[in-house]
């Protein structure tokens, strides 16, 4: 069946951009507003809510006891799942994980796990034994575009808010029973972009996206850093506009960091 | 957590201070997923969960449509954090029952024989859970058809009842689910016809104990009925708008 309204708005989005103007009437450069909610997820280590405009990404974190890599011996490990619920958009669809699924896990994976923010010989138990693996699943809710930033947000306020279960002496997890937080050696987070007609647009919309000739995010750190980069969709960027991305990140990360009180 | 030695037959107060009676406090906010054609958020107890539908939209694939009626497909599912071990993403047997039977429920309440050939998605997730995600579920899954304004006979209203250390109890929670001789009994009616939609339960009941926990059964699916009724009517109150709108018109016409 055709969406010929979308298709309208797709188009109109694209004209618009090439104004410097939006949809939504935002700068080309703004992002939407943003709130968290945390900790209401119980039975998890740590969860939390981010909404960014209408899109609502929700993450939670659920420590396992593991097995050492053969390569990391006393080093524990993450994994970082990402979902896009059918209840979230008409357009996602249950069933094995879509490309865009899993390249949005391993998006935000990478800016947490590459920049060495969780330090991860912390979540050693027993070298060669027993190593700490923590679970951090993220599902959109509601999509409305962006949500590699949504996503990195959640994920990164879930880590640094978490619990970390207690022990018995035989390494089994006792419920309900925690000592002591993960501690975070820096707090990345992702900053993606869109190119719509020819502009470079902040925080796209599901619209903005799908009127997109290509995609840019970069994760930036507190200290400093840049942690990962990831260009999508067809298209190209020149280094001019690249460069000024990497610029806009670090201040928009910032910002976000100090609403956030993620220090 | 599972006390062995408690009895409420003695102790007439359950272990998180409840009568046998009561149910948990439960909430709900009708439309909170902006994207969804109808949707609900649910709070009970402990259970967190979200409900959205979409359609009646085009039925696929194909062959699931049906010439006579919308079929209507549930999606019941968990987040991985959801539970106290980790599940697991994706659907499992246990996944799929559970949204067969809250699909079958959700037959008899939507006119579904007005949208031939069409499919009407019902999507609910758990993100948090202490026994009874299922009545959660359909509680909120049905809020969220009546949300989309779909004609419906009724609304669904579900709750759970069973017996747990010696006494009939409605709405068990997780350590009373973990009883010795625990009963679990997930039950869900049209409260108008008192047509009962969804019935499962295990464990060993005699019929006198079933006849004295259909009765509570009900009884709860009926104050779970008017949180509906209420959430929904906050929602769906005649809005400001519309008000003035109907105000102006019958103004005008009585001063002519």
């Amino acid at each position: 069946m055709r969406n010929t309204t979308l298709e309208y708005d797709v188009s109109k989005a694209a004209e618009l951009a090439r104004e410097g103007k939006r949809l939504d009437g935002r700068a080309l450069d703004e992002m939407r507003e943003l709130t968290i909610e945390t900790d209401f997820a119980k039975n998890a280590e740590g969860s939390t809510m981010v909404t960014l405009g209408k899109t609502k990404v929700m993450a939670g974190l659920k420590m396992g006891v593991g097995m050492p890599y053969p390569d990391s011996q006393d080093e524990g490990a993450i994994s970082v799942g990402a979902e896009q619920l059918p209840l979230a958009h008409p357009d996602y669809e249950s069933g094995r994980p879509s490309d865009n699924e899993v390249e949005l896990a391993r998006v935000v994976d990478r800016g947490l796990r590459e920049s060495k923010a969780i330090d991860f010989k912390q979540l050693c138990i027993k070298e060669g034994e027993a190593v700490w693996v923590g679970y951090l699943d993220f599902y959109a809710l509601n999509g409305d575009g962006n949500l590699f930033d949504s996503g990195s947000i959640a994920a990164l306020v879930t880590f640094a808010n978490a619990k970390m279960p207690k022990l018995d002496k035989d390494n089994r997890i006792i419920q309900k029973e925690y000592s002591g937080k993960i501690k975070l050696a820096r707090f990345p987070l992702l900053t993606t972009f869109a190119k719509v007609g020819g502009k470079v647009l902040l925080d796209p919309t599901y619209i903005e996206e799908k009127a997109s000739e290509a995609r840019f995010s970069v994760a930036t750190s507190d200290d400093g850093f840049m942690t990962a980069m990831q260009k999508g969709v067809g298209g190209s960027f020149t280094l001019e506009e690249v460069n000024y991305m990497i610029d806009l990140a670090f201040k928009v990360a910032d910002n976000t960091r100090k609403k956030l009180k993620l220090k | 957590m599972t006390e062995q030695n408690v009895d409420y037959k003695k102790t007439k107060k359950r272990l998180d201070g409840r009568k046998m009676d009561e149910t948990r406090p439960l909430k709900i906010d009708v439309g909170v997923i902006p994207n969804a054609d109808g949707s609900a958020y649910l709070e009970w107890g402990q259970n967190k969960v979200y409900a959205a539908v979409y359609g009646p939209r085009e039925a696929l694939p194909k062959h699931s449509a049906n010439a006579y009626k919308s079929v209507i497909k549930v999606e019941y599912r968990m987040t991985s954090f959801s539970v106290p071990d980790r599940k697991r993403p994706g659907p499992n047997r246990r996944d799929q029952e559970i949204s067969k039977v809250l699909s079958e429920a959700l037959s008899r309440a939507v006119f579904v024989e007005q949208f031939p050939n069409t499919e009407i998605g019902v999507y609910v997730e758990v993100i948090d859970s202490n026994a009874g995600s299922r009545v959660a579920c359909l509680t909120a899954a049905s809020c969220a058809l009546a949300d989309a304004g779909l004609p419906m006979r009724d609304l669904v209203a579900a709750t759970g009842v069973g017996k747990a250390y010696g006494e009939l109890v409605i709405d068990l929670n997780k350590d009373e689910e973990d009883a010795p001789d625990a009963v679990d009994i997930p039950i869900a009616i049209l409260p108008n016809s008192e047509e009962i939609v969804l019935l499962q339960m295990d464990g060993l009941l005699t019929k006198k104990e079933w006849e004295k926990i259909a009765k509570l059964g009900i009884q709860g699916c009926k104050d779970v009925y008017a949180i509906q009724k209420e959430a929904l009517q906050k929602k769906f109150k005649l809005g400001e708008a519309s008000k003035k709108d109907l105000g102006k018109k019958t103004k005008k016409k009585v001063k002519k």
